[in-house]
This record gives C-alpha cells, sequence and structure tokens, in this order.
C-alpha cells in the first residue's frame, strides 16, 4: 500500500493547499478517490461511467486501495458492494443510466440496510432506444429510494462532493449511502480545471464500531436477529416495526443536512436572491444557467440563480422562501420529465410561477439562449 | 470473535433473556461440537416458523449442527422459505435479495479477510433451489469462476415453495406444479456438474437422512473454501406442505427417492482440496 498521512477531513477539504490540474470528470473521480481511503471498490462497465472505474482499478494497481475486482453485472456489484459495506469497510462503485435501472431492487435495500456506500451516478439516457447520450432521467426515479443524493456542477463538485459524501454517510446519526450525481459526457468526458489537496494525504478510516447497526462480522454478540428487522409475518408487531424502520431511515436522511451544510456549505447556492425571476437548477444545468443569466443581463435583465446541490435531502424550505419573492421560477432540465420542476413545486406556495422549462433529452446541449427566451417572456409578462 | 465475547455483563445476569443465557452457557462456540452432540446443547436455530416435517428445517439445523467454526461464521442466505428461519439463527446472517446471495457474499467474504487477515472467518451461503439455480444462477457460477472463499449450500426442495409450490430449475421432469400446470418440460437441473465444471474444489450432494455423512460433506466444503477453493452442497430437503404428503414422512420420502436413483448421494473433490482434506482430517485422527 502507498503510504499517506491520515488527516482530518477538515484538514483535506478546506485547510490543506490545493494545486489546480486540468483533469476530465472521470479523472476527478480518480483523484477523489485516491484520497478517500476507501478500502474496496467494485466496477462494472458502463458508458459514460467506465473510465472512473477504470481509473479506480489503476490506483488500485498502485497500492491507494485494498481490493479492488469487476463484477459480473450492475445488480451483482450492488449486491457485492452492499455486502462489503455490512462487512464494516468503505467502499465505493460507480453506475449510470441503464446500469442504474439495472441494480435498482438492490439501491432501497443499501438505505434500508443502513450501509454508508457512496455511489457516483454519472447520468446517461435510458434505452429504448439505444442511446449513449448525456440525460438525467434516472435520477427522477432514484428519488424515492431514501440513498441521498448530490448533484455535481462540473469536476470540482464532482471531486468535493465524493469526498465528502463519505463523511456524511458515515455520521452515526446518518449512515445510509449517498449518491454523487455528474452529468455523464458533459462533466465525465470533459475537461476543467480543478482544485484538489496533495496525494500523501487521505481520510480517516472508516470505524465500523460507529455504525447503528452491527457489522456482520461476529465481533458483536448475534442476539437472534438480522441486521436488518425481518418482518415479513402479519401482525401487528412486524407492520409497526417495518412502518418505524422505514420512517427512521427518512429520518437518517433529514438529519443528514446540518452535515451537508457544514461539509458542502449548504444544500443550495445562491446568487442574486432578490431578483424577480429566478433560475432553480442542479448539475450542469446550472452551468448553462449562469451563460444565460450573463446574456440576460447585457439586455438589462435582472435575474437569479438557485443551484441546488442536494435533492436528497431536498433544500424545500429553502426554496419556497426564495419563491416567495420572485415572479416566477424557471428550471431547466436535461430530462424529458422534468423531475425537477415537480421537487420545486412540491415545495413552493405558488406553483404557476414554476416554469418547467426547457427541457432538452436524448443528449442535445442546452444553448444558454434557450433558456435566455424564458428569461424574457417571463420579464415580459 | 473473542469466545468470551458470549457472556453476560455482570449486572446483567437477571434481565437477559433465557434464551441468551442458555447460549451462553451451552451453545456450540468455541466447543468442536457436531451432529452426534445434538441435544446435549443450545441449538443455533430456534423456533423457525417453517412448516412442520419441513425438509429444510430438518437440513438447516443439520448445517448449523455441523459448522467447524459457528463463532466466526456469517451466513448469507436469500429470499425463500429458508429465510424465514433465518431471524431465528444464533449467528450473524443476512437476507440478500432473491438470488444475490453469492454476490452479497463475494464482497462480505473479501471485507472480512481485509479486516481480519489473521482471523478465520467463513462465509457461507445458505439459499434454496430457485434462488441457487434459477434467479441466481449467474451470481452463483460467477462466484465460483472468481473462485470466491466461499460455501454454497443449496436447499433443495425441488420447488418455488414460500411463493406457494411453482416449479423451479429443480423440480424433476414431468411434475405438475403451479406454473406448469402440464407437468415440468425439462429435466432437473444438474448444478453439482455445473459447479464442479465452473471450478468448485469440493462438491457434494447428500439428504438430511445421512446426517453423519452431511455433517462430514458440510465440514469439508466449509474447510475447502476456507484454504483451497469455492465449495458446493446440494441437500435435497423435500417440502411436505406443496408436494402434498404427511410431515411425518420426509425422511421416509427422502430414502425412496434415493432407492429410485431421482437423488443421489455425491462428492467430488479435486487434488488440491484431496490433499488439503487428507492433511487435516489425518491430523485429526491422530489426536
Amino acid at each position: 500500500m502507498i503510504e499517506q498521512k491520515v488527516v482530518a477531513p477538515e484538514q483535506l477539504f478546506s485547510e490543506a493547499e490545493r494545486e489546480e490540474q486540468f483533469i476530465t470528470g472521470s479523472e476527478a473521480v480518480r483523484e477523489a478517490i485516491k484520497r478517500a481511503n476507501v478500502d474496496m471498490a467494485i466496477s462494472y462497465p458502463i458508458t459514460p461511467q467506465s473510465e472512473s472505474m477504470h481509473l479506480v482499478g489503476d490506483i488500485f494497481a498502485e497500492g491507494y486501495i485494498k481490493e479492488y475486482f469487476r463484477g459480473e453485472n450492475e445488480f451483482a456489484v450492488m449486491s457485492s458492494v452492499s455486502g462489503a459495506a455490512m462487512a464494516g469497510v468503505r467502499v465505493f462503485t460507480a453506475t449510470g443510466g441503464p446500469g442504474t435501472l439495472r441494480a435498482f431492487e438492490t439501491f432501497p435495500t443499501w438505505s434500508g440496510a443502513r450501509l454508508p456506500i457512496v455511489c457516483a451516478f454519472l447520468t446517461r439516457g435510458l434505452n429504448s432506444p439505444l442511446t449513449i447520450q448525456p440525460d438525467t432521467l434516472e435520477m427522477a426515479y432514484m428519488l424515492d429510494t431514501g440513498i441521498l443524493m448530490l448533484h455535481a456542477e462540473n469536476a470540482q463538485d464532482l471531486y468535493d462532493m465524493l469526498l465528502k459524501a463519505f463523511i456524511i454517510a458515515e455520521q452515526p446519526e446518518v449512515h445510509i449511502p449517498v449518491g454523487v450525481f455528474a452529468d455523464g459526457f458533459f462533466v465525465t468526458h470533459t475537461r476543467d480545471n480543478v482544485k484538489i489537496a496533495a496525494e500523501d494525504i487521505k481520510l480517516p478510516p472508516y470505524d465500523p464500531n460507529m455504525s447503528p447497526v452491527p457489522a456482520m462480522d461476529m465481533e458483536t454478540v448475534p442476539v437472534r436477529q438480522m441486521r436488518d428487522p425481518f418482518v415479513m409475518k402479519s401482525n401487528f408487531i412486524s407492520y409497526a416495526a417495518h412502518a418505524s424502520w422505514q420512517q427512521e431511515v427518512l429520518a437518517a436522511g433529514e438529519r443528514s443536512r446540518k452535515h451537508i451544510d457544514r461539509l458542502l456549505g449548504g444544500l443550495i447556492e445562491v446568487e442574486n436572491e432578490d431578483a424577480d425571476i429566478l433560475i432553480m437548477a442542479s448539475g450542469t444545468a446550472v452551468s448553462q444557467s449562469r451563460e444565460a443569466i450573463a446574456l440576460a443581463q447585457a439586455e438589462g435583465l435582472n435575474v437569479g440563480l438557485v443551484k441546488i446541490k442536494s435533492l436528497r435531502p431536498f433544500p424545500a424550505e429553502q426554496l419556497r422562501r426564495l419563491a416567495a419573492g420572485a415572479k416566477a421560477i424557471i428550471v431547466p432540465e436535461f430530462n424529458r420529465v422534468g423531475w425537477l420542476s415537480r421537487e420545486v413545486m412540491t415545495a413552493v406556495e405558488d406553483t404557476t410561477k414554476v416554469v418547467g422549462a426547457p427541457r432538452v433529452f436524448g443528449g442535445m446541449t442546452m444553448p444558454p439562449q434557450l433558456i435566455l427566451e424564458e428569461i424574457r417572456r417571463c420579464a415580459s409578462e | 470473535m473473542s469466545k468470551n465475547i458470549f457472556r453476560i455483563s455482570p449486572g446483567f445476569e437477571d434481565i437477559m433473556p433465557d434464551e441468551y443465557k442458555e447460549l451462553v452457557e451451552s451453545g456450540p462456540y468455541g466447543k468442536d461440537l457436531g451432529v452426534s452432540d445434538m441435544g446435549t446443547f443450545k441449538e443455533l436455530l430456534e423456533e423457525h416458523p417453517l412448516c412442520a416435517g419441513c425438509g429444510l428445517a430438518l437440513s438447516l439445523r443439520l448445517i448449523l449442527a455441523s459448522l467447524p467454526n459457528p463463532e466466526d461464521t456469517v451466513i448469507v442466505g436469500s429470499t425463500g422459505c429458508s429465510a424465514l428461519a433465518f431471524p431465528q439463527v444464533a449467528v450473524h446472517n443476512i437476507h440478500s435479495l432473491f438470488g444475490n446471495q453469492n454476490a452479497v457474499a463475494s464482497g462480505l467474504k473479501r471485507a472480512l479477510k481485509l479486516r481480519f487477515p489473521d482471523k478465520v472467518k467463513d462465509v457461507v451461503v445458505i439459499a434454496g433451489d430457485g434462488a441457487t439455480a434459477d434467479i441466481g444462477l449467474d451470481m452463483v457460477m460467477q462466484s465460483w469462476f472468481r473462485s470466491e472463499s466461499i460455501t454454497t449450500i443449496m436447499l433443495d426442495n425441488e420447488a418455488y415453495a414460500n411463493t406457494g409450490g411453482q416449479e423451479s430449475g429443480m423440480t424433476q421432469q414431468g411434475a405438475v406444479m403451479n406454473m406448469a400446470p402440464k407437468g415440468k418440460n425439462f429435466p432437473k437441473i444438474s448444478l453439482p456438474e455445473i459447479a464442479r465444471e465452473a471450478g468448485c474444489s469440493y462438491v457434494a450432494s447428500i439428504s438430511p437422512a445421512q446426517p453423519k455423512r452431511l455433517e462430514k460433506m458440510v465440514r469439508r466444503a466449509i474447510l475447502t473454501a476456507r484454504e483451497v477453493g469455492p465449495s458446493y452442497v446440494q441437500i435435497f430437503s423435500p417440502c411436505p406442505t406443496n408436494y402434498k404428503f404427511k410431515p411425518q414422512e420426509t425422511v421416509s420420502r427422502i430414502k425412496q427417492h434415493q432407492k429410485e436413483g431421482h437423488y443421489q448421494t455425491k462428492e467430488y473433490i479435486n487434488t488440491a482440496a484431496q490433499e488439503y482434506l487428507a492433511s487435516i482430517e489425518e491430523g485429526k485422527k491422530n489426536e
């Protein structure tokens, strides 16, 4: 194994000196995992995610990770990841698009079993017809799995969010999985300046004894029960146990808010919050919105930006407050269903303010002019 | 595990459940007990909810009594009748999903090796025929291809019993079952042969009608997985409920099947496993 110094998370995240590198999103995944003190990584190929797990394999070969292998399919990989997490190690994997859907049965079981797995979802379109193009539709399906969902705008976010995800996931009061989402190709296959810490420092190791549920290692007394509340039989106690467990998992997600605030500086970032028109977006739609806002300002239009970094937990209260003072809320998205505008509508009081447009999908880029048109339209109303 | 974890903290003696006190006082942890000692120790399975006469329940009791290292064994199960019994088993056990048990076990075993490099931690998959030979076959075989150090035990009741008696890949050809209303139209899958070809170092098929041989095979399978390579044991565990025979007829039915040649006791041990098992079994004789 390569020698790295363990430092406090705060030091790695903010105090340690950072060097700027011009790297792809996939390389940002490698750089994060290099410093994350991951015990084990399990991989399975799917475009556009494969490259990131190739690079994680490379750092396994270099001695940054203790165990790495390719599983047989996404469902199996996510299952192996859960076995590893139950045994009490820090584990990482990545997938995207059809891989996410093939593995789908596993995600609610990760959160149900309180496993602090970190997974990068590098999103892409879903079949059919066959596509490998960028799209965030899979995030709509993930919203109710119980896992925490962070959405990276760029490679810098991806690097920071992945590292911080381990610390958020492993808080004893949280201890549920975190998915870090980034838009495939737009982030994974483009280069950007990313500020990263030195590679000779890493996060403190995961301590399975801090878990709210015992690791499956026969090191704690096995009372006659499984790790999960196994309540299949039809009686009132079973119903009550299962219902309360589901509520506890949701509550664990809610308890992550303060840690996301502390580590990521909030669930949202706001610019020019007093503007009449606010754009609320996540992922690379935020970058496109920044471009559109610059064009709008050149025309004398006053527009604010709300970057939503955390989708689960969802910053409903903050969005409600911001929306109250705005005339219109524009939600641009890289998918056809508009899952983010639906989410925003559940938060705001006056849903007629929410403009669920523009939406591009099937791999299309989002020209800032499309967003600008919505801004102009809202401004003239 | 340090065996003295199985003790009651001072001051808590009077509030611990009787069942737990019994485990501490006369459980099999660290005592090298086996099938012949049943009745003299607190078994690892208690008050299971399976049907009267259930072949799985009988097999599971025997498997648990045969574990060479119960204090450091983790069981991975799958959806099915056997999963109903797992909450009543006093070793750490995981209910995975339907069919992914060997994938879960792969991650678990590798992680335990990382955390406890100097300790023996046995990972034993115990799942039904639907989970092993049908929905999970891909993951079962891939774990063998990858030479994962785990033991896979199939409780073969020749049906999807928990969901109401549908045919499985392990059902005998011609049997009329739910979802095979005109009789199953392909033969029982020969998983022992597949296991052998897929890289298992030790393969056996057995039934609970031969408890001492079952014990020997389970122990051999676990020891082989620990030191040599993956192992597979298939245990014929008939289902009185779905095959509609009397609960007390389970063992006689097994014997009848064996007599008629529908089910055979078999054992395959590759050279490396033979050498390893001979060395420890010889050592035991000389003790």
